[in-house]
């Protein structure tokens, strides 16, 4: 058990360290690198939890994709003159309010929620007919069927943001010579077969 | 410790080896390695101009369109994953559930093969 615990200390010591160079580090790239470490270790939280499918699509999906998908969002960015010593002091004012208001919630949370060990111990293996499966079953096993609500909506927000991407960044290019392989196999009239007979030239 | 955990052990180990070797790496480097600074050994020397610009330029957002379908169709394998572990038990029900969500994410890919989002023009 202290294994785990040192374990778990260390995954979210690690977080939390790389979590604030995030947002204190000058350059952009490297605070999405810090956020790739952040994800990582979060996905050694899950492991700790038994979540090894959780812990696995955390790092195929955000290590793999988001990650890149911010770091191509802060190269299309212009950092130099986005960063600005003076301009800072300035969003404190809202910082403040924000940490207020999210520390609030948290206590409020805390204080109604009356916490139980019984039930801590119960969260990596939330329903009693599961034991002897793994993560990956359990999660197959009522995703499809009893919450296929979210499983469809998820779905169609996939959709969306297929869709709002292409409307959103994509627009026809013109002066763009394109291959279109049915057209350019389709021509015909421009091609003049001829026979040519031996020893003659041929005329064009 | 259960046992399950206790599977995960070498991987840890096998994590701290690598951190450590590659601290010792760098620290080595220090310690060891010359170090002669001097401004001439980073300008340029007989191998052109001066660069004009910022080698940082901004990406194009091709690039980003690029990433965020390839994040939905890993999103869409992922999901894929659990059912096939479970397939031979969820029936029938189960199977026309992945169906139709199959068949949504083929609509949006039909519209983005026909609006030509996966050709680099």
């Amino acid at each position: 058990m202290t294994a785990q615990l040192l374990t778990f200390y260390l995954f979210s010591g690690v977080i939390l360290i790389s979590s604030l160079m995030v947002i204190s580090t000058k350059n952009p790239v490297h605070s999405v690198l810090f956020l790739i470490l952040s994800f990582l270790n979060a996905a050694g939280l899950f492991v700790i939890l038994h979540a090894e499918f959780l812990a696995m699509i955390l790092i195929i999906v955000y290590v793999g994709a988001v990650a890149v998908l911010f770091l191509f969002v802060v190269m299309m960015l212009d950092f130099k003159t986005s960063i600005n010593k003076d301009n800072i002091l300035q969003y404190i004012p809202i910082g403040i309010l924000i940490g207020v208001v999210f520390i609030a919630e948290l206590i409020i949370v805390l204080i109604n929620t009356k916490f139980d060990l019984s039930n801590i111990q119960v969260l990596p293996n939330p329903l009693s007919d599961f034991t002897g499966k793994s993560n990956t079953e359990a999660i197959g096993s009522v995703l499809y069927t009893d919450y296929i609500l979210y499983f469809q909506l998820s779905g169609v927000i996939l959709l969306v943001a297929m869709i709002g991407s292409i409307v959103l960044t994509l627009r026809e290019r013109v002066g763009v010579k394109r291959q279109v392989v049915s057209e350019q196999l389709q021509r015909q009239g421009k091609i003049d077969l001829v026979d040519v007979k031996s020893g003659k030239g041929v005329d064009i | 410790m259960d046992i399950a955990i206790a599977d995960y052990l070498p991987i840890l180990i096998f994590m701290f080896v690598a951190l450590a070797i590659s601290c010792l790496f760098v620290l080595a480097n220090f310690l060891v390695a010359v170090n002669n600074p001097d401004p001439e050994k980073n300008s340029a020397y007989e191998c052109g101009f001066e660069q004009f610009g910022d080698s940082r330029m901004k990406f194009d957002v091709r690039f980003y369109l690029v990433t965020l379908l390839f994040i939905i169709f890993d999103l869409e394998v992922a999901f894929l994953f659990p059912w096939a572990v479970t397939f031979g038990t969820l029936g029938l029900f189960g199977f026309v559930s992945m169906m139709v969500f199959l068949a949504i994410l083929t609509i949006g890919f039909i519209y983005e093969w026909k609006k030509g989002a996966l050709e680099w023009q």
